[in-house]
């Protein structure tokens, strides 16, 4: 299936080298704006047909991808999404834009791989909310709240202009995806050198009589789950749990595709869309393409 | 060499202090300290969770009543002083500002850590269209050299911030860095914004180090009657009320209106006094973010493991205010160490 990136910023140019390894996706195009961009040179680098002239650019040329990833900004795809549409491509949504239904791929990657457009949430949402359902499909969770802590280098300008939509989506992700009746989430960026490792802490609110080993056990199945597309996903410690609440925490190390290995926040949001794009993939066409564009 | 200069003073005991009082204010407490303050001539009163608006959770603590009804207590309270909210980009959104707003507060200070403020750009943007007065709060302003921090300013002043403050979260500034920081600021800003200076107690140094700041050109003080806040407290206020009276610096407060106030109305409110104690120590010296005071005694007393200890690491891990959660991570970590 071919496959177009919007946005040559680091969640583009990390999404570049996974889809790079996939076996179903062909990344054939990367459209940024920034001349300057260290994305676009090095996707031309490894062949893929690149421009400064984004999305325009991308729907002039004569043919056409079969899916887009988009890892722009919320606005930027809210203004391009019906033209991936009337163009009959389908979009896979990095940004907090949320036109699509909300997908994490352990919780419902099946569910909604027919919709034309698919949103990721945010990387926060996507390293957080498998846990709330962890512990909302075993007793009810009233409140759910994260805390992600990521590195300064790893927070591009995109993120940092639109940080007030990744407390609100990855809040709603909470709520709608996560299972929990109330959700919150809060981002803090950290400057320290050498950069720290994604960190985030989930906190549920449970009723108070609950017998923690099921839920105990249900969180390690789900960092299973998470682990067998995101490697550098693991708990930290024993979930805590304290009076009508539980909380996780856990580390997320990168694959060191694009930024290193404390850039997890990257890599959770990439490997997940790669998943879903796969997903979509296999779902079009039974038979997976045999020759990969570039063996990464 | 004596010099005339007005500074305008903000009361931060009713949002730092929220820290101190584990955020439990009630609307009677934000009605009495904001009288006793309104009264002695405080010009501006900031009122929020401690962690700003949005910050009751599990993170920081849950707020016993809501902020927005505390903010609107202080406004239909004030008679002249202005009402400040706080508000910190990833923990509080927009539209907490929109509704602090409508509740009647008229100036919104924006704080970041001091290498993030590009964070705080769409909410300046935001309050100066609604018409609100802008501050912007530069966290743990200890952490980087005067140029960094005047450039992290000029960030916040080119997105709309009015005035831009110097911030000693950790209460580990030592008088000549307050200067330098601040002069670098005021040579940045120029006419574009003023300086402020928040200071904590924590090296004992808060009321000596405003006096620094408004002699480099600092001309909003941030204190907390009785020293209400997080750590050790804030810049004590009615101590500082009276060192301006000492060098001439019109503060337009009474001190002795706001000495009672500190003695008869905010003491009471507080659970105990605001101490410069073994912990608030190591948070002056060990460069900690002061609200992780109360967090570390909690984590301490369940892991029963030494609050000191906890604070000296999340030094060293050189978290930033926001990541309470990872005291818990320490606590846990510290608890192994001695099993072992």
């Amino acid at each position: 299936m071919k496959a177009a990136i919007v946005g040559s910023g680091n969640i583009g140019t990390d999404l570049l080298y996974k889809l790079l390894r996939s076996p179903v996706l062909q990344p054939r195009w990367m459209v940024g704006v920034d001349p300057a961009s260290e994305g676009l040179r090095r996707a031309a680098d490894l062949g893929l047909e690149v421009s400064v002239e984004g999305a325009e650019w991308l729907l002039r040329q004569d043919e056409l991808p079969d899916v887009v990833f988009e890892a722009t900004s919320a606005a930027v795809h809210r203004a391009n999404a019906p033209r991936y549409a009337e163009a009959g491509i389908r979009a896979i949504d990095l940004t907090p834009a949320a036109v699509g239904p909300y997908v994490v791929p352990p919780v419902n990657l099946g569910e909604h791989a027919d919709a034309p457009n698919i949103n990721l949430i945010t990387c926060g949402g996507q390293a957080t909310i498998p846990m709330v359902h962890a512990v909302s499909r075993v007793v009810p969770v009233s409140y759910a709240e994260i805390v992600a802590s990521v590195a300064s280098v790893s927070a591009g300008p995109g993120t940092r202009a639109n940080i007030d939509e990744f407390t609100r989506t990855t809040s709603r992700g909470i709520e709608a995806i996560g299972g929990a009746g109330r959700g919150k989430a809060i981002i803090v960026l950290n400057p320290a050198d050498p950069p720290m490792i994604m960190r985030d802490t989930i906190f549920c609110a449970i009723p108070e009589d609950t017998d923690p080993d099921p839920i105990t056990d249900s969180i390690a199945r789900m960092e299973t789950d998470i682990r067998s597309y995101v490697p550098g996903f693991r708990l930290l410690r024993e979930p805590q749990y304290d009076a009508g609440r539980v909380a996780i925490f856990v580390e997320v190390a990168g694959a060191g595709d694009f930024l290193p290995e404390y850039a997890g926040n990257l890599d959770i949001m990439t490997a997940a869309a790669t998943k879903v794009g796969e997903e979509i993939a296999r779902a079009a066409a039974p038979e997976p393409a045999a020759d990969r564009h570039v063996t990464a | 060499m004596q010099q005339r200069l007005n500074l305008r003073l903000t009361d931060t005991s009713l949002r730092d202090g929220s820290h101190h009082k584990r955020h439990q204010f009630t609307a009677d407490d934000v009605r009495s300290i904001v009288a006793a303050l309104d009264g002695a001539g405080v010009p501006v009163i900031e009122v929020t969770h401690g962690d700003g608006l949005g910050g009751s959770s599990f993170n920081y603590g849950f707020s016993h009543t809501p902020e927005q009804e505390l903010i609107k207590v202080a406004v239909e309270t004030a008679t002249q002083a202005e009402i400040a909210v706080l508000m910190l980009p990833g923990v509080g959104v927009k539209d907490d500002i929109l509704v602090s707003q409508d509740n009647g507060a008229s100036i919104v200070r924006i704080a970041t850590h001091c290498t993030e403020a590009d964070v705080s750009v769409q909410h300046f943007q935001l309050a100066r269209e609604r018409g609100l007065e802008t501050v912007g709060f530069l966290m743990m302003a200890h952490s980087q050299p005067p140029e960094a921090l005047a450039k992290q300013a000029r960030i916040m002043a080119d997105a709309g911030c009015q005035c831009v403050y110097v911030v000693d979260s950790a209460g580990a500034l030592v008088l000549e860095q307050v200067s330098e920081r601040v002069e670098a600021l005021v040579a940045e800003l120029g006419d574009d914004a003023q300086v402020g200076f928040h200071g904590h107690e924590n090296l004992g140094l808060s009321v000596a180090n405003s006096v620094a700041a408004a002699r480099a050109g600092a001309v909003q003080i941030d204190g907390s009657v009785r020293g209400f806040g997080a750590g050790a407290g804030n810049t004590p206020l009615e101590a500082f009320v009276g060192v301006c009276d000492k060098l001439g610096f019109e503060t337009g407060v009474d001190f002795f209106k706001i000495v009672d106030a500190a003695e008869d109305v905010v003491r009471p409110v507080m659970p105990d006094e605001c101490l410069l104690d073994r912990m608030a120590l190591m948070m002056g010296y060990a460069g900690v973010y002061s609200s992780f005071l109360k967090h570390a005694y909690t984590q301490a007393e369940r892991y029963g493991v030494s609050g000191a200890q906890i604070l000296v690491r999340a030094g060293e891990r050189k978290l930033v205010g926001g990541q309470e959660d990872q005291l818990i991570d320490i606590a846990l970590e510290l608890s192994r160490e001695k099993v072992r």
